[in-house]
């Protein structure tokens, strides 16, 4: 074999690999999904108020997370990201911290946002950050999830510097900013927690006095 | 039965006694479930409802004064035994995929004279409203108890909503970005504290559809598996999906698909 061949066919090898491992993961509904789209749309009550119907619409990270079952390439994971970066908006003040006892309050508070006919919120009700369903924060809650990590004694092990701060403020506000296609809410790209909720909320988690990084 | 049915009403007096403080505090209920499972031993509020399911079943009634007793759920007309386990198929007389539950109601107006909005008016029970259809859907889903869920979607129709079912299941949208997948698609996961499983595999399919039917302890009622994907939906923050919907159907085609080959044990009893 020559070299030049061998440098040729090793090349293909390398570049062919990727291809076909992304290819053997077919994106959901395979040749239906375009039906499918169509047929869930059409599922609903045809009494839900139009802003509920809303709800549906898909942006470009939630149709792309679909696509790859919440698994993108890295390419496209990191095109994703970039996108969620731009959508991060600031407390006027230009604050990032707040007061943590209201944040703990929020960090607690699962209600909210529930619409249909059957078991709504009533109007008005508290939404949450809900951060309990999926992570352990203080240590005197014991009904946390486990579909993130434990966060207890987050602002104890990874301190309280201004990039930690912002870190943890642009993580709530948009989550995909980081890691693409990730199981947690967008909680300020949808208006669901107020800028200001936010800065309480990474004082719940940095604050040295939060129950967060108390024993 | 008798006998079963005696340890049925005694658990429910339990269950009637733990009840209050459940619902109030979230972290107490995986205990207390394990202290109702055992103070019920065999027996389970639902089996109430099925013996009601089985004489609506059987009994003459709506404007052409027929009883459900020729009703096809897919093996052939009156045929019980396993049609829950093999539910949901294509049906050729409505060219549909159909679930347990629309086939049902599809019966009921063919062959009882029922209109499709009085026949659904009541889908779910409330407190002090009964549902015939959670009674019929129990008696039904209790017929399959012990038989293999069978459910391979191998009509094209029916793979065609299986994969369907697939792309909803994945299907990210709302104000907290949710899919099923989001809550369902991992091993080992809690959200807060309740279990939950990976339905994308054959033993978290499996082990989340053998048991339904279901009798739920925090809400005192039977739910139905339209009961249960139409919440799921409302905590995903959706729109509410119209009972019966075929995305709805094509989640179950999905999901008995994948739990295909896992014996029944139904009814169940869940948190
Ligand atoms: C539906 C589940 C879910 C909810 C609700 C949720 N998270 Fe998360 N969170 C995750 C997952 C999964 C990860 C890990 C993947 C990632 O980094 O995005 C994560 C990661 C994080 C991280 C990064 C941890 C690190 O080590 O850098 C922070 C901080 C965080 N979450 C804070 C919160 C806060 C605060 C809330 C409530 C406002 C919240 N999360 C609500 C699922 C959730
Ligand atoms: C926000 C989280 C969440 C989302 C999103 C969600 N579910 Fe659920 N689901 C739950 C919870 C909580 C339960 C009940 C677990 C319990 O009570 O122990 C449940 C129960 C179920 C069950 C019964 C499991 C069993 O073991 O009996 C099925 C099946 C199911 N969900 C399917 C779905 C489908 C399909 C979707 C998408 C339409 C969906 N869920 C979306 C949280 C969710």
């Amino acid at each position: 074999m020559n070299f030049k061949f061998a440098l040729f066919f090793g090349l293909t090898v390398a570049s062919a690999a990727p291809a076909f491992a992304q290819k053997a993961v077919e994106a959901p509904g395979g040749k239906h999904a375009k039906d499918a789209e169509q047929m869930f749309r059409a599922s609903f009550r045809a009494d839900n108020p139009k802003y509920w119907m809303t709800r549906l619409e898909q942006d470009e990270t939630m149709k792309t997370c679909l696509q790859y079952r919440d698994n993108p390439p890295r390419k496209i994971g990191e095109k994703l990201e970039k996108l969620n970066v731009a959508t991060i908006r600031y407390p006027v003040d230009g604050k990032l911290i707040g007061d943590w006892k209201e944040g703990e309050k929020l960090a607690a508070v699962g209600t909210g946002g529930h619409i249909g006919f059957i078991q709504p919120d009533p109007a008005g009700r508290v939404r949450g950050g809900n951060c309990y369903a999926c992570h352990e924060l203080a240590k005197k809650e014991i009904a946390y999830g486990t579909i993130g990590p434990s966060l207890r004694e987050f602002g104890k092990i990874r301190g309280k510097d201004d990039d930690t701060i912002k870190y943890v403020y642009d993580k709530i506000y948009n989550s995909n900013a980081f890691t693409a296609c990730t199981n947690m809410p967008r909680f300020g790209l949808h208006s669901w927690l107020t800028p200001e909720q936010i800065t309480h909320i990474v004082a719940f988690l940095i604050d040295p006095e939060s129950p967060v990084n108390k024993d | 039965m008798i006998r079963r049915l005696m340890k049925t009403l005694v658990g429910a007096a339990v269950l009637a006694a733990f009840a209050g403080g459940v619902v109030a505090q979230d972290s107490k209920v995986a205990d207390e479930l394990a202290k109702y499972r055992e103070a019920l031993a065999d027996g389970n509020p639902a089996d109430l409802l099925e013996v009601k399911g089985e004489g609506l079943w059987a009994e003459k009634r709506g404007p052409k004064n027929a009883s459900l007793e020729k009703c096809d759920l897919g093996q052939g007309p009156g045929k019980l035994e396993g049609a829950y386990a093999a539910l949901p198929k294509y049906f050729k007389d409505t060219n549909k995929v159909m679930d347990v539950e629309s086939r049902l109601v599809h019966c009921m107006v063919t062959l009882q004279g029922f209109t499709q909005a009085e026949v659904t008016k009541q889908w779910f029970s409330r407190p002090g409203k009964e549902s015939d259809i959670e009674a019929l859907v129990t008696f039904i889903g209790a017929k399959s108890n012990g038989m293999k869920i069978n459910a391979p979607a191998t009509h094209p129709e029916e793979a065609r909503m299986a994969k369907m079912g697939e792309y909803i299941f994945y299907r990210r949208s709302g104000p907290q970005d949710f899919s099923c997948s989001i809550c369902h698609g991992q091993e080992g996961k809690r959200i807060r504290l309740q279990e939950l499983g990976n339905l994308t595999t054959k033993e978290g399919a499996g082990f989340a559809m053998k048991t339904w039917p279901s009798y739920r302890v925090s809400q005192g009622a039977v739910w139905t598996m339209q009961r249960r994907l139409i919440d799921c939906m409302r905590q995903a923050r959706w729109p509410e999906p119209a009972y019966l919907a075929d995305s709805i159907v094509a989640l179950e085609t999905y999901l008995q698909k994948t739990a295909t080959g896992t014996v029944m044990e139904t009814p169940g009893i869940k948190r």
